[in-house]
């Protein structure tokens, strides 16, 4: 039934891939409020899987479509936060599609299950997860805001007419949008990074560091770090600022495909 | 439809005849009962503002001599001022008014003020009394037209003059300008209007630097600022978000060397420059670097010139909507003209009915209940029979533009006009004997 209501949900993000398609071209107010709607209720369903999969004790089994699951949703959520407060829908540009791509992975199959060995610290493994994707969602919500500040910026670099006539918001609310989620998620990447580490130490006794998963989980930690370092002291931003988002998400990524290769962080077949 | 117009705008005339037609907006209260008062025209309204002069009426016939209006209140020679003159009757009227509302007869089209300007010349004509129940469903209409027109089309969204293309181009950069700071290098005339401008959309503080230091702190103080002294140029001016440059110098005053300084101790926040000097202030290599934006005067030309055309292309899809609006008030008001006629004829018919059921009763005596209702039934069936065709060939004729010519036929056919001023004339003796009787007592 999970899954049903989570191919709803797919069928609801799929208008907000199509906005995100359309909205560089032209913009157009009906059609934003239409993604908007339909991104809506495609959380309403998104929830309602959630809290199934929740009641049915498989959060906990943690496997990739339902990971991948949680962090649709939880980038949804940060992009209706940065609606409610800027009331654009532009970060759908890069949101929808990548909200989408998730989706459609979690509903079309069963997918390797995390390796059951942590079933004993639920609780533990549950705030690690949460905490983890949230931090995954605020780092993406900032790349999607830095590289639309790009787009921005090269529209009103280039001088054309049509700069003026724009969807996208300001270049200053760009920025604060990128700087807030950033700084928003690290505290959550960091605590997710420190309970994964007591879910480790309680099941091996020890933490590590040459499993590929956990290098790469401190890697990607450190540019993020770096990442809002520099933005807070330097104020860096544009170029700057998208480039380090970019090593920091691909960072993530790899991370990721490396739980199919730890021995610590792993899917099990 | 009985709607006229008559005017002069800045196509037709120029200034020197607008002058003259000119009328001040004390003097329009009486200049809209003098409109009314003239033969022929049963409501007037006046707009007058510095592009167009205008008549707005509703007359008896349709054919009021506005021309006379004119000629006679502001005492004006005909040959001066017919050549200008344009007049419209009936439809044409209703969609020229519908063009001034929706902006689209302006010297810049799209441009806001005018449906404020109408609105005002409506309010004032309505206090008056000058504006009732036709030029009342005209305007009310046209705003309905205006707004629909800014809505689905963009013909009014894009700036269309420098100093607003510099305000747009900052607020995509800052978003809101409240509380953004401006330097304005170069006391100009033209940096003071961009000035203004942004200080109008909320930016707080002012710096002026100028070569000459009491221009630039006689500048200051118009703005309630800060006069900043040249040679402080570079080491104050990263305390603005906006920088308006207009100097005189021969070479770029604002180089890479300066942008880097200003971005670092900025922390990387972008700043926008206006350089609307010629030669340019901002040097090209300067405008390259991240978080620099800097337009000059050709650049803000180019978006202006590209926004006029675009609000022309615009503008013909609100011309579109403006013709099928045209259409569906002809087509309202001419179904409006036909109810008083339907009215009045079935009122003609039932008094026929009644009369005739009453001369039977007198001839029979009194009928029993059952022969009362049988009577009344085969009566009204008659009368319902009879109506149909005319009624249903009014309503047809109302959304044609024959409407008028049925409307006659069928008040002729029936005597409708001599009964409505019998019934007229006796509610006028009837009212008048009252007030007799009331101011006897």
């Amino acid at each position: 039934m999970s899954l049903l209501w989570l191919r709803f949900a797919l069928a609801c993000y799929f208008v907000g891939l199509i906005y995100a398609f359309f909205a560089l071209r032209r913009t157009s107010d009906l059609f934003s409020r239409i993604a908007l709607h339909a991104a809506s209720l495609g959380m309403v369903f998104h929830f309602v899987s959630l809290v199934e999969l929740f009641l049915s004790g498989q959060v906990a089994r943690t496997s990739v479509d339902n990971a991948e699951s949680l962090l649709a949703f939880l980038s949804m959520t940060f992009f209706m936060v940065v609606y409610a407060i800027y009331k654009t829908t532009s970060p759908g540009v890069v949101v929808f599609p990548i909200v989408f791509f998730l989706t459609f992975v979690a509903a079309i199959d069963e997918q390797p299950v995390l390796r059951t060995s942590f079933v004993q610290h639920k609780g533990w493994l549950v705030a690690h997860i949460i905490l983890i994707f949230t931090g995954y969602a605020a780092l993406l919500l900032s790349f999607g805001a830095s590289l639309l500040y790009l787009v921005q910026e090269h529209r009103l670099k280039s001088k054309k007419p049509s700069s003026l006539i724009s969807f996208l918001p300001a270049l200053e609310v760009l920025d604060q949008i990128g700087y807030r989620s950033l700084v928003l998620g690290f505290p959550f990447m960091t605590l997710g990074l420190i309970t994964g580490s007591v879910v480790a130490m309680s099941a091996y006794g020890h933490v590590d560091f040459t499993d590929p998963k956990i290098f790469l989980s401190i890697l990607m930690w450190s540019v993020y770090m770096i990442m809002v370092f520099t933005r807070w002291n330097s104020g860096w931003r544009g170029r700057r600022a998208a480039v380090l988002a970019w090593v920091t998400v691909a960072t993530a990524i790899v991370a990721w495909v490396a739980n199919y290769f730890s021995t610590m962080h792993r899917f099990a077949s | 439809m009985r709607y006229q117009l008559i005017g002069v705008n800045h196509n037709s005339a120029p200034l020197d005849v607008r002058e003259r037609l000119a009328i001040p907006e004390s003097r329009l209260p009486d200049c809209c009962r003098d409109l009314t008062a003239h033969p022929g025209i049963e409501e007037g309204m006046i707009i007058s503002t510095c592009n167009r002069v205008e008549m707005i009426t509703h007359t008896t016939n349709g054919a009021a001599d506005l021309r006379g209006f004119l000629h006679g209140h502001f005492q004006l020679n005909p040959e001066d001022l017919d050549a200008h003159l344009y007049e419209f009757r009936e439809k044409d009227a209703v969609r020229h008014v519908f063009r001034v509302a929706s902006s689209l007869d302006s010297m810049v089209v799209g441009e806001a003020q005018i449906l404020g300007q109408v609105k005002e010349a409506y309010a004032t004509a309505r206090a008056v009394g000058s504006v009732r129940g036709q030029l009342d469903r005209l305007f009310t209409r046209a705003f309905a037209v205006a707004k629909r027109v800014r809505t689905e089309t963009t013909v009014g969204s894009s700036s269309v003059s420098i100093a607003s293309v510099a305000v747009e181009l900052a607020k995509r950069i800052f978003g809101s300008l409240q509380g953004k700071s401006v330097f304005i290098v170069g006391a100009g005339k033209m940096s003071e209007l961009a000035a203004r401008h942004l200080i109008a959309h909320g930016c707080a503080s002012i710096f002026v630097s100028n070569r000459t230091y009491e221009r630039a702190a006689g500048l200051a103080q118009r703005f309630n600022g800060q006069a900043i002294k040249f040679d402080d140029l570079y080491d104050s001016c990263d305390k603005a978000d906006i920088v308006i440059t207009s100097t005189g110098s021969p070479h770029a005053i604002f180089r890479r060397e300066h942008g880097e300084q200003f971005l670092a101790r900025r922390k990387n926040k972008p700043m926008f420059f206006i350089d609307i000097a010629v030669p340019r202030d901002v040097s090209p290599e300067m405008a390259k670097l991240d978080g620099i934006f800097a337009y000059d005067i050709d650049d803000l030309q180019q978006a202006v010139t590209s926004h006029v055309a675009d609000r022309h292309k615009e503008a013909e899809l609100a011309e579109a909507i403006i013709a099928s609006e045209v259409e569906r008030f002809e087509a309202r008001v001419h179904a409006l003209d036909v109810v008083p006629t339907i009215v009045s004829l079935q009122d003609h018919l039932e008094t026929i009915r009644q009369a005739e059921i009453d001369r039977v009763r007198s001839r029979m005596g009194a009928l029993t209940p059952e022969q009362e209702m049988a009577v009344e039934a085969l009566t009204r069936g008659i009368i319902n029979k009879v109506m149909h065709t005319p009624i249903t060939t009014l309503k047809t004729a109302a959304r044609e533009s024959e409407a008028t010519t049925v409307i006659d036929v069928v008040r002729r056919l029936f005597n409708l006009h001599e009964k409505e001023k019998a019934s007229a004339s006796q509610a006028n003796g009837e009212a008048s004997s009252k007030k007799e009787s009331e101011t006897r007592h």
